[in-house]
């Protein structure tokens, strides 16, 4: 049974145009112990998707259609005080911003000791467990840096910190946002091979957001490609790099200049712009910026299997299949 | 193809206000770089937060005081020069800073953004409204536009207003501050088109900040690695690219993830984080996060050991490749 | 954001009243101030009667007939008393104000881009304004000097200004540091073209909304002070003598104190919704975020 299970979730804002349809139809699922990384770029619905799954949506948006499930449980039927028992416990998140997530007056210690107001334990015992957790995310001598605070560490080691406070709980889902976009590279290396190597040890599963293409491939088994609120492709994580099927998630890999080995002045870019999403066009979403668009394209297309664990939404796969 | 810009061991050093356990002193934002710019090219400067690089630009720009060393563009000496003296030279060279739209003022239209610099440096007799439409079709921005305010545009937009802002008037140098940061990849290569295009249409030479490597490999033609305020690999792109000398370069390459599961990377990682600038390390600063580190290290400071087309401080040059040998 | 957020060009007035009169609190403000400051401009035109013209047979009368709002004990028409009180309060608070916001920004702006000694120079002299009780010190002084408006409304002033200028320069500031500043250095621009095209009217929109805010404690102050005797001279009507009349004929009518106080309340009132509103207003970044 998946972790997380989102089935044709649709989310639309009230807006004084009209409503704008942040997402529409979105299916996805997050397998136990599995990595699950989204892929989008700004505007293509993945912070909607995930307030949607921690239920802290802005006041304007509205959930029209579709079903969250963790461990095969409705999220969307949960009472306010039901979810916050899941958030933090079942499910926790890491978001971006390191310098921002830890309240700048208390002490690591204490709010790590905090966070475990769940747990029947001693005092000491909570401690004993952050320091634990500390040492985990690879900060040097926890014991004595559990009286320090946040502004005492660099951003990188805010970065694990959160990511320690975290899993604290042994959540099953950890839902991680851009966590290392804010890092320098070498640092980003460093966070995410350590994320690896706590998935394993915590046994948890992850749903990876980013719109770092060379990150998702490092880090995560199965990929989810968003486009303007829909998901176009979806698949392990090699058989989307490898052989994308959809033609936005070969333009993005292709824009990648970590991708182009042979030094050029002119690099490939995805001309126009996102569809306005309060007036959807018609049919595929990406047709008005796909160069491999035909008359087909003015019906929206529907999920089409390239192989058993690897789907896109575009009519050229079917009309591959049929050949 | 001559000089334009000339940098010799220049240096920043800020004065730190001692807190109530700390005496005032200063650091050393930037601390001894050298550079050279060719007329028309791309320079490339690499690194990490931290490491001085937005320093080092905006002390060329004249907006940081270099406290010591000299900034000869052609030929003339910039540091030290009155503000009044610079102005002219502000037409010639001109920056492009990190955050585009908070480097906006954001009460002004665009159109009088984009012809501010003719209002600031007295140009009499243009038509702004024909300017306008000039620079925004120059940068591919239709001219509706000029009626737009900073915060009615999006990122990218915003970045183009900055670069037609820049060009207004026909500058020899640009100073581009991390001008993709923040920018989706399919923009990203629009911006770094753009900037090719006006490079090879108006001869422009361009200093570029930024901290994304797979960048600087297409569009420069020389790069400079900084670590703690100073250079510590330096030379034509290729070469660098090809033949890194110095571990940290190395380990920027390496940290610098493809988007394919299989690729076999050579993994270098560091140790660590960072220093502090307040307490450099001693001998070679990097040698406290260095994997390949020997005792020589932490004792002696390197020399900047030029080899041709490219410069290099470390006493062990290219033991990546040793390590390798050892390995295989 | 996408194209279709945008309005077409609007001036920077017409966007500010665009989005005023959305939100019910901003219209309400709105409202009420217009009509207070309609009638003291037109108070010539709009009271019936003259103000400080005796009429002792009418004395105390109550509302209704021919005096709106009743007489007071030398038969003057209190109706009129309030317009033109209107018109002293405004008097005292528009310049008062005006003369706090000039020298504020001056001073803030001085304050906070200048050199650092300077900066310290003029934060002394803040605090050391902002020590003086304002109540007690404008007593003090008036005592010193006799009442008039003028007096009034330095001794205000005075006391005000350092409230704007820490305002100014507590922005201006951050303003400096802020990269758009870099910018326009790096393309040349003076300091007196930063400041004043760049600072100026990034400073300006929260200093209006602390005036609209300010407005209402200037008039209660300049009410306060003519309520002691220490304000505007009788026989010039003011809202503050007609609390005091109101206070001492309590017995005989109580509508004098309902006629002075009512003003006093609804210009509080008015100021601080039309002070609420543009808070959300003046910046352009939070346009239409909250006002949906």
């Amino acid at each position: 049974m998946a972790v997380l299970d989102i089935l044709d979730l649709s989310v639309s804002y009230t807006t004084p145009r009209g409503d704008l349809k942040a997402l529409r139809g979105v299916s996805l699922s997050v397998p136990q112990r599995r990595i699950v990384g989204i892929v989008g770029e700004s505007g293509c619905g993945k912070s909607t998707l995930i307030s949607a799954i921690i239920r802290l949506m802005a006041p304007n948006a509205q959930i029209r259609s579709g079903s969250i499930r963790l461990k095969g449980a409705e999220i969307l039927e949960l009472s306010e005080a039901q979810m916050r028992a899941l958030r933090g416990a079942e499910i926790s998140m890491v978001f971006q911003d390191p310098m921002q997530t830890h309240n700048p007056v208390l002490t690591v210690g204490r709010q790590m000791i905090d966070i475990q107001y769940r747990d029947k334990l001693s005092k000491t015992e909570k401690r004993k467990r952050a320091a634990g957790m500390l040492a985990l995310v690879g900060i040097p001598d926890p014991e004595a840096r559990l009286n320090q605070y946040p502004f005492e560490f660099s951003g990188g080691m805010r970065q694990r910190i959160a990511i320690a406070m975290a899993l604290m709980a042994k959540p099953a889902l950890l839902i991680a946002d851009e966590p290392t976009t804010a890092l320098d590279a070498t640092l980003e290396v460093q966070i995410i091979k350590r994320l690896r190597e706590l998935q394993e040890e915590v046994g948890c599963s992850i749903l990876f957001i980013s719109h770092h293409l060379g990150v998702i491939a490092e880090l995560c088994d199965e990929v989810v490609v968003m486009y303007a609120g829909e998901v176009v492709e979806s698949g392990s994580v090699r058989d989307v790099f490898h052989n994308p099927a959809h033609p936005y998630t070969r333009a993005l890999l292709d824009c990648d200049p970590g991708h182009i080995k042979v030094r050029t002045r002119n690099l490939p870019t995805i001309p126009g712009n996102i569809p306005d999403l309060v007036h959807l066009p018609q049919g595929c979403i990406f047709a008005g910026r796909c160069d491999k668009r035909h008359d087909a394209c003015a019906a929206r297309p529907d999920m089409a299997t390239v192989n058993p664990s690897h789907h896109a939404a575009c009519h050229l796969i079917a009309v591959r299949e049929t050949a | 193809m001559s000089t334009l810009l000339q940098i010799r061991d220049v240096r920043v050093r800020f004065r730190v206000r001692g807190g109530i356990f700390s005496s005032a002193g200063s650091i050393d934002a930037v601390s001894g770089v050298s550079l050279k710019i060719e007329e028309g090219t791309t320079c490339g400067i690499v690194g990490e937060s931290g490491s001085g690089k937005t320093t080092l630009a905006r002390a060329v720009a004249g907006l940081h005081h270099a406290t010591s060393g000299s900034i000869l563009y052609r030929g003339q000496e910039l540091r030290d020069l009155p503000e009044a003296e610079f102005r002219k030279l502000r037409r010639e060279i001109v920056m492009m800073f990190q955050d585009p739209i908070g480097s906006l003022s954001p009460r002004l239209s665009i159109k009088s953004l984009i012809t501010e610099p003719f209002r600031i440096q007295g140009i009499k007799g243009r038509d702004l409204d024909a300017e306008a439409k000039r620079l925004l079709a120059m940068v591919g921005l239709p001219p509706e536009f000029a009626a737009r305010y900073p915060y009615q545009i999006s990122g990218g937009q915003a970045r183009r207003v900055g670069v037609a802002r820049a060009l207004a008037l026909d500058p020899k140098l640009l100073i581009a501050d991390e001008p993709t940061a923040g920018l989706d990849v399919s923009i990203q290569g629009e911006m770094l088109n753009l900037l090719a295009r006006l490079q090879d249409e108006l001869g422009l030479a361009i200093m570029i900040i930024t901290h994304n490597l797979s960048v600087v490999r297409h569009i420069t033609d020389r790069v400079g690695i900084m670590y703690l305020g100073k250079l510590v690999e330096e030379g034509e792109t290729e070469t660098v690219f090809a033949r890194p000398q110095h571990p940290y370069t190395l380990a920027l390459l390496a940290a610098n993830p493809e988007a394919d599961p299989d690729a076999q990377l050579m993994r270098v990682e560091l140790k660590g984080e960072p220093p502090s600038i307040l307490r450099r390390p001693d001998g070679c600063e990097f040698h406290t996060r260095c994997p390949f580190v020997q005792p020589k290290c932490a004792a002696e400071v390197p020399a900047w050991e030029v080899s041709g087309e490219a410069a290099h401080r470390c006493h062990f040059p290219a033991s990546w490749a040793q390590s390798e040998g050892r390995t295989a | 954001m996408t194209d279709a957020g945008l309005q077409g060009p609007r001036s920077e007035l017409g966007e500010i009243l665009h989005h005023l009169v959305r939100d019910p609190l901003g219209l309400a403000g709105l409202i009420i101030v217009t009509v207070i400051v309609a009638s003291a401009a037109f108070a010539p035109w709009i009271a019936p009667y003259d103000p400080i013209a005796l009429n002792v047979p009418d004395r105390l009368q109550g509302p209704g007939g021919a005096h709106l709002l009743g007489t007071d004990q030398l038969g003057r028409d209190t109706f009129s008393r309030v317009i033109w009180g209107g018109r002293v309060a405004l008097q005292v608070a528009l310049p008062t104000i005006g003369g706090a916001i000039f020298f504020g920004l001056l001073l803030g702006m001085i304050a906070g881009y200048g050199p650092r000694w300077l900066d310290s120079l003029i934060v002394l002299l803040f605090d050391t304004v902002r020590s003086f009780p304002t109540v007690m010190f404008a007593l003090a002084v008036v005592a010193l000097v006799g009442p008039s408006l003028n007096t009034v409304i330095i001794v205000i002033m005075a006391t005000s200004i350092p409230t704007y200028g820490r305002v100014v320069r507590t922005l201006t500031q951050s303003l400096r540091e802020a990269e758009f500043i870099s910018a326009e250095r790096s393309l040349g621009a003076s300091t007196a073209r930063i400041m004043s095209v760049h600072i100026l009217p990034n400073v300006l929109g929260p200093l209006v909304v602390l005036a609209a805010m300010d407005i209402p404690t200037v008039v209660g102050l300049e009410a306060g002070l003519s309520f002691l005797g220490m304000g505007v001279k009788p026989p010039t009507p003011s809202w503050g003598s007609l609390l005091n009349d109101g206070y001492n004929l309590i017995r005989n009518t109580p509508w004098l104190i309902v006629a002075g106080g009512m003003p006093l309340i609804l210009t509080t009132i008015g100021f601080t919704f039309l002070g609420e509103a543009l808070r959300d207003v003046v910046d352009p970044k939070l346009r239409g975020k909250g006002g949906k």
